[in-house]
């Protein structure tokens, strides 16, 4: 009786996740084993195999590995400086706030400034051309394209790197250091059998959240490219919209690959998470 | 040397960060031919719709925040005094939202709240605010929820409660006059996090068709040259203002803390 009303108090949260959360994403995953008349099938799992929706899953993949792999190196390199490079110590607060802000500075707006600065009238593409004759866009660069998408993901994905890894960077104890210097370790030494080993899971972590990070990423892509490059979130996009691959299952089964991409990446999070955590204490 | 390197870096990365700040600023000017103004801004301010779309997304951001603080507070209060064992589960629900992309939430919703189902929320505009406005709520759930949780963390729950039950206190005004007050500071960072995440909101808001500032925005974008850019700058203005809001509050919270 008691923890029957004890269980009454969390009903309403319950009840909203239920209804506004699970039952909606189960629906999809459901959707997806389904075939039109409502029974069990695969075949939906299997039109994912088709040529455009891999080479759409392949361009979502590439961006976001892309974006999170240089997102966690100059996040890195960033945090790093910062934390241990001797850089006078007001300049941490400044770039924590500024990190706290550019890292939720995504979407739409996001899109419209780099196309003020990189699009073909942006103010660098004129800078350059004008003082150093380059031309970026003859080039061959188009921020339409991979890689101006991943350089625009870039300014979302190094904030949320540096946000994550500084305090991993400032839990690296002085003892450790000066322990491995009395035996005589070098800098370098120090790095690479110390200090990057008790890291990695945190990198790694990272790593994998980033990734889910630009995977799921709609309204950036979207304001930037239009429909002209088709990452999967795009398509689903217009798939819902107007149902573009003719075939409403097949929809449900590229929502599903969807979570199972962003799913995996953030289980990879929470492993690498709990093994960072052992050194933190 | 080192130093050099760690100048190099923050550099390099401020550079980065500077440049299409500065890129937007100046483009947003550049409407009028040979000479830098505001058009941009008065001609975006002048739009009847950008009033009535920001207007809308205010009001969603607003009522999200209230949802969420009705749905978070007492929720996060009542596991840490009665059901401490449910605390995992709370806290891996909170955190599915940053799991499953909102696209495929608000697939879910078009696909089980249709006009044909049990509950025809998308049949109305009525009904189809509520639904993004849940949908909202729910992309706010985590950061919300981790705040407020924070917040509990550093009071002592159980003893609070007794000492007003003891005074004759009813379960309403226990969370209404004592928790609340006292993880106002927790509420209000995650308020404005909130505000950040949902004035500028496009996926979901444009996915159930309703008038929010975030499709608005796109569709500025598609049609117009230096509108769009004068836009960025605003919202990033109130990125700004909130995320600066938020840290104020942290930062005087703090403060309060260690001075009792």
């Amino acid at each position: 009786m008691k923890t029957g009303w004890n269980w009454l108090g969390v009903m309403p949260f319950f009840a909203f996740a239920a209804l506004f959360l699970i039952l909606p994403t189960m629906n999809i995953v459901i959707g997806a084993f389904q075939n039109s008349e409502g029974g069990f099938t695969l075949a939906n799992l299997q039109g994912l195999t088709a040529p455009r929706i891999v080479d759409s899953f392949a361009i979502s993949i590439k961006v976001s590995l892309a974006s999170a792999i240089l997102g966690c190196l100059i996040g890195f390199a960033m945090a790093a400086a910062v934390v241990m490079g001797g850089l006078p110590g007001w300049i941490k607060a400044p770039l924590m706030t500024f990190s706290g802000v550019a890292s939720n500075f995504a979407g739409v707006p996001l899109a419209f400034a780099f196309i003020a600065t990189l699009g073909r009238v942006g103010l660098v593409t004129m800078l350059l051309k004008q003082w150093f004759g380059i031309n970026i866009y003859a080039m061959g660069f188009n921020l339409l394209s991979f890689w101006g998408l991943t350089l625009t993901y870039l300014f979302f994905q190094i904030p949320l790197m540096i946000l994550i890894i500084t305090p991993a960077l400032e839990g690296l104890k002085r003892e450790w250091r000066e322990a491995a210097e009395v035996l005589g370790a070098s800098t370098s030494q120090y790095w690479r059998m110390v200090a990057l080993p008790i890291l990695f899971p945190s990198l790694l972590g990272t790593f994998a959240l980033l990734f889910a990070n630009s995977f799921g990423a709609v309204a950036t892509a979207y304001a930037l490219t239009g429909s002209s490059l088709s990452i999967v979130p795009i398509m689903l996009f217009a798939q819902i919209r107007g149902d573009v691959l003719q075939d409403p299952h097949l929809g449900y089964a590229m929502a599903f690959g969807m979570i199972l991409v962003t799913g995996l990446a953030n289980l990879a999070y929470v492993i690498m998470r709990t093994r960072a955590e052992r050194w933190m204490r | 040397m080192k130093r050099l390197w760690s100048w190099a870096a923050l550099v390099i990365g401020a550079l980065y960060f500077l440049l299409p700040l500065i890129g937007t600023i100046e483009f947003s000017l550049r409407m009028r031919r040979g000479a830098y103004s505001l058009d941009a801004y008065r001609s975006v301010l002048a739009d009847p719709a950008f009033r009535a779309t920001f207007g809308y997304s205010v009001m969603m951001a607003l009522l999200t925040i209230v949802l969420g603080v009705v749905l978070v507070v007492p929720t996060a209060y009542w596991v840490r005094l009665r059901l401490p064992r449910l605390r995992p589960v709370i806290e891996f629900v909170t955190l599915l939202p940053l799991v499953i992309p909102a696209i495929v939430v608000v697939f879910g919703y078009i696909r089980l709240y249709n006009t044909s189902s049990i509950l025809p929320l998308t049949g109305t505009a009525g009904g189809t605010n509520i639904l993004l406005l849940c949908g909202y709520a729910t992309l706010a759930l985590p950061y919300m929820y981790r705040a407020v949780d924070t917040g509990l963390s550093t009071m002592d729950v159980r003893s609070l409660t007794e000492a007003a039950q003891s005074l004759g206190a009813g379960w309403v005004r226990i969370i209404g006059r004592l928790i609340l007050p006292n993880v106002l500071g927790a509420v209000m960072s995650g308020a404005f996090l909130s505000f950040a995440i949902v004035i500028g909101e496009f996926t979901m808001a444009a996915l159930l068709n309703r008038p929010a500032f975030g499709p608005y925005m796109q569709l500025l974008g598609a049609n117009r040259a230096y509108e769009p850019a004068a836009l960025a700058v605003i919202a990033f203005a109130v990125t700004w203002g909130c995320m600066g809001v938020m840290q104020l509050i942290s930062r005087l919270a703090g403060v309060r803390k260690t001075a009792t």
